[in-house]
């Protein structure tokens, strides 16, 4: 440990694993630690032996369940949107070699007590049970209004402008009803509150689109997801920044973010060794995680909690026509609420759990001091659950940008179902630690499957 | 990504990831393999990983995907995704030095915990060139033949103890190698990736022990058990092939 290295990586989180893989790959020399004898840190997946020492470390792991190893429980719920960013990056850095996917079976929301398909193109919302006779033809309309649009176009915009009026200038325009603007908002558009009615529609038509594009790409629904769990996803970028010369150290204790007089980053220390660079990245965990660090400073601040159940049911999600995996949106005005609730189910056809063993993770941002009631809606479509894991979980922001110190601390993994927020923060870490500039993939050369 | 790779020359693909102590010679060994060359010096593995190989039988083509550490194993940071689903494992020591051997011990534990039950493991006992040359020079009563067919004859107590004493000598005997190896049900060779001894026949009877049927029953079942961990997603059933509609296949067949 006596080298010096461009960068050391604090976690093996997603966030953390990503910048890494890039890193190594732009030619810095990288050494990653984690404190855990296993990848992924928040965003791991665990067999239920380390689901169990997480959890409940008092009981022994139970046996009705199936052998351990063909458990990966992943610890935050998300999916990976298909025409998404994330899966520009897999595509770009060439980890999908190492990586297998499949679909996620169904995407569902909930209204007026019931779940039902969200419909993605004009001809579903025309057979969609979500919605009445007259609301299918407006909501058709719509749709066909999105599909239609061309910025080059007036003709298409029919008297809309994206970047001025607002969504609910949009909404009105149809005549859609409240429960649709629900499903449009939340299950496509994959907002968690109604900020966006009143922004510009501009963002929310990308993203209904981006919905749509990626439902179109593979079929079943929009999402697609990592055989043996999202842990996966960062194992193959540290792979990836491994191949590029990184070093790895699991299972390694961080003592000491070492500084300067003027608070720069001089190194980190484990034990009485400290290692130099010139930066450093990593999670929250390791900046004190919203307790003031080295000689009073606040690194980062708490900025909301999520609410997670793990659950582990023994039969599909009622209501799902048996899907081996589905993600389940609740709306919030559905059930008097500031924040929707999330439900994300997968199974064994995703090797995640054994057979007949069904786990999904029911999930939405505090409102209240009794978090896991306000998971109740959520966890009342699941039927019998056979057992359950609940987590209140902070979510911690830095409270500098790093640029002056050389401490660059991401985000924690936030609420949403999916990983676009996740490569936001990648692009912007990535900007503060290069000094500006923006991330632009450049194709793995060489290398491996080279002869 | 080779996705034609399996169908079209109807070789049947095989992950084989390498284990072993740093430095005891795991790339070297696949290199010698791949592209029969050797570097004397070779640097800590970094950039190329992931190779390639067909392997001849009587009446099968295997290709092997042979994964290389990437130096992950040097503070115990190996992902459980490197030797998922792999068919086939080569854990390496070095005969000079003794403690490469217990640490391939624990990695065969390793692999017969965490790794698919029928995985088939093959120990190397790397640069026995080493041990060869230094009978052949130092020692006037072994025969020169000792360098073409090590045998167990080669592990003389006279050797062992000139092992203790001096370096670059070996310090793990044939014999002891062999008797763990058939213990544990691992194939054993020693190698040498500086002159080829005994590295074909490592793959190859890596190659003859695979079992075949249950890879191609495994394939057509489209399930968990896929051979090759990632590299297409053509044949499983319900896999999604994320590189498809992005751009045309590139370099779509390695071999």
């Amino acid at each position: 440990m006596d080298e010096e290295y461009d960068v050391i990586v604090l976690g093996t989180g997603l966030t953390e694993c990503i910048l890494s893989g890039l890193l190594s790959v732009d030619g810095k020399k990288v050494l990653h630690m984690d404190r855990n004898d296993y990848y992924g840190g928040d965003s791991a997946s665990l067999n239920l032996t380390q689901l169990y020492r997480k959890f409940r470390s008092d009981q022994p792991v139970p046996t009705d369940l199936g052998r351990d190893r063909d458990y990966a429980i992943d610890l935050i719920p998300k999916f990976i949107i298909a025409s998404g960013e994330l899966t520009k990056i897999l595509v770009h850095t060439d980890v999908t070699r190492y990586l297998e996917f499949k679909q996620i079976a169904g995407s569902f929301v909930f209204r007026e007590g019931k779940i039902s398909k969200v419909p993605s193109t004009e001809m579903e919302a025309v057979r969609s049970p979500l919605m009445g006779l007259f609301e299918k033809r407006r909501a058709k309309n719509f749709f066909q209004f999105l599909q239609n649009w061309k910025d080059s176009d007036p003709a298409t915009h029919q008297g809309i402008d994206l970047d001025k009026d607002s969504m609910k200038t949009v909404y009105e325009k149809f005549g859609l009803e409240p429960g649709t603007q629900d499903f449009i908002g939340h299950a496509m558009a994959l907002y968690l509150d109604d900020d966006y009615i009143t922004k510009p529609a501009r963002a929310t038509y990308d993203r209904i689109i981006l919905y749509t594009s990626s439902m179109a790409r593979y079929g079943k629904s929009p999402y697609i997801y990592p055989l043996y769990g999202l842990g996966e996803l960062p194992q193959s970028f540290a792979r990836l920044s491994a191949i590029y010369g990184g070093t790895y150290m699991l299972d390694k204790q961080v003592d000491e973010i070492v500084t300067d007089a003027d608070g720069k980053f001089v190194g980190v220390r484990s034990g009485n060794e400290t290692v130099k660079a010139k930066q450093v990245i990593g999670d929250p965990s390791y900046f004190g995680a919203g307790k003031r660090v080295d000689g009073g400073k606040m690194r980062v601040v708490e900025d909301g909690k999520v609410v997670r159940a793990i659950c582990v049911l023994k039969h599909p999600i009622p209501g799902t026509d048996d899907a081996d995996s589905a993600q389940i949106i609740i709306p919030q005005n559905q059930v008097g609420r500031r924040n929707d609730i999330y439900i994300a189910m997968v199974s064994s056809t995703h090797n995640v759990c054994a057979k007949d063993v069904y786990i999904a993770i029911v999930s939405t941002i505090v409102e209240t001091d009794r978090p896991e009631m306000e998971l109740a809606p959520g966890l009342a479509l699941l039927g019998q659950i056979h057992d359950k894991f609940v987590s209140v979980t902070p979510l911690y922001t830095p409270t500098a940008s790093g640029e002056s110190d050389n401490i660059f601390i991401t985000r924690s993994y936030d609420a949403t179902s999916h990983f676009e927020t996740v490569v936001e923060e990648v692009q912007d870490v990535w900007r503060r630690v290069t000094g500006g500039k923006p991330l632009v993939l450049k194709k793995r050369e060489g290398g491996e499957g080279e002869q | 990504m080779a996705d034609a790779a399996a169908s079209a020359d109807k070789s049947i693909q095989v992950k084989l990831v390498l284990l072993g102590e740093a430095a005891v010679g795991k790339s070297s060994v696949v290199l010698r393999f791949v592209s029969n060359e050797f570097q004397a010096n070779k640097e800590p593995t970094i950039g190329a990983a992931f190779l390639t190989q067909k392997c001849r039988l009587e009446d099968r083509v295997l290709r092997y995907e042979i994964w290389d550490t990437a130096g992950q194993e040097r503070f115990h940071s190996l992902a459980p995704m490197y030797y998922r689903n792999a068919q086939a494992a080569v854990v390496v020591y070095d005969v000079t030095k003794a403690a490469s051997l217990d640490k391939a011990k624990s990695w065969v534990k390793e692999l017969q915990r965490q790794a698919n039950p029928h995985i088939v493991i093959a120990l190397a006992g790397n640069k026995v060139d080493l041990v060869n040359n230094a009978a052949a020079s130092s020692s006037s009563t072994t025969e020169e033949t000792s360098e073409d067919e090590p045998d167990d004859a080669t592990a003389t107590p006279a050797e062992l103890a000139q092992a203790a004493s001096g370096d670059g000598l070996r310090a793990v005997a044939r014999d002891e190698a062999q008797a763990y190896a058939t213990e544990a049900g691992l194939l054993f060779f020693e190698t040498s990736a500086k002159t080829g001894e005994g590295i074909v026949e490592l793959f190859t009877e890596i190659a003859k022990k695979i079992p075949i049927e249950h890879i191609l029953a495994s394939t057509r079942g489209g399930g968990a058990n896929r051979p090759g961990g990632a590299a297409s997603g053509s044949n499983a059933q319900g896999n999604v092939n994320l590189d498809a509609n992005n751009q045309t296949p590139k370099n779509a067949c390695n071999c």
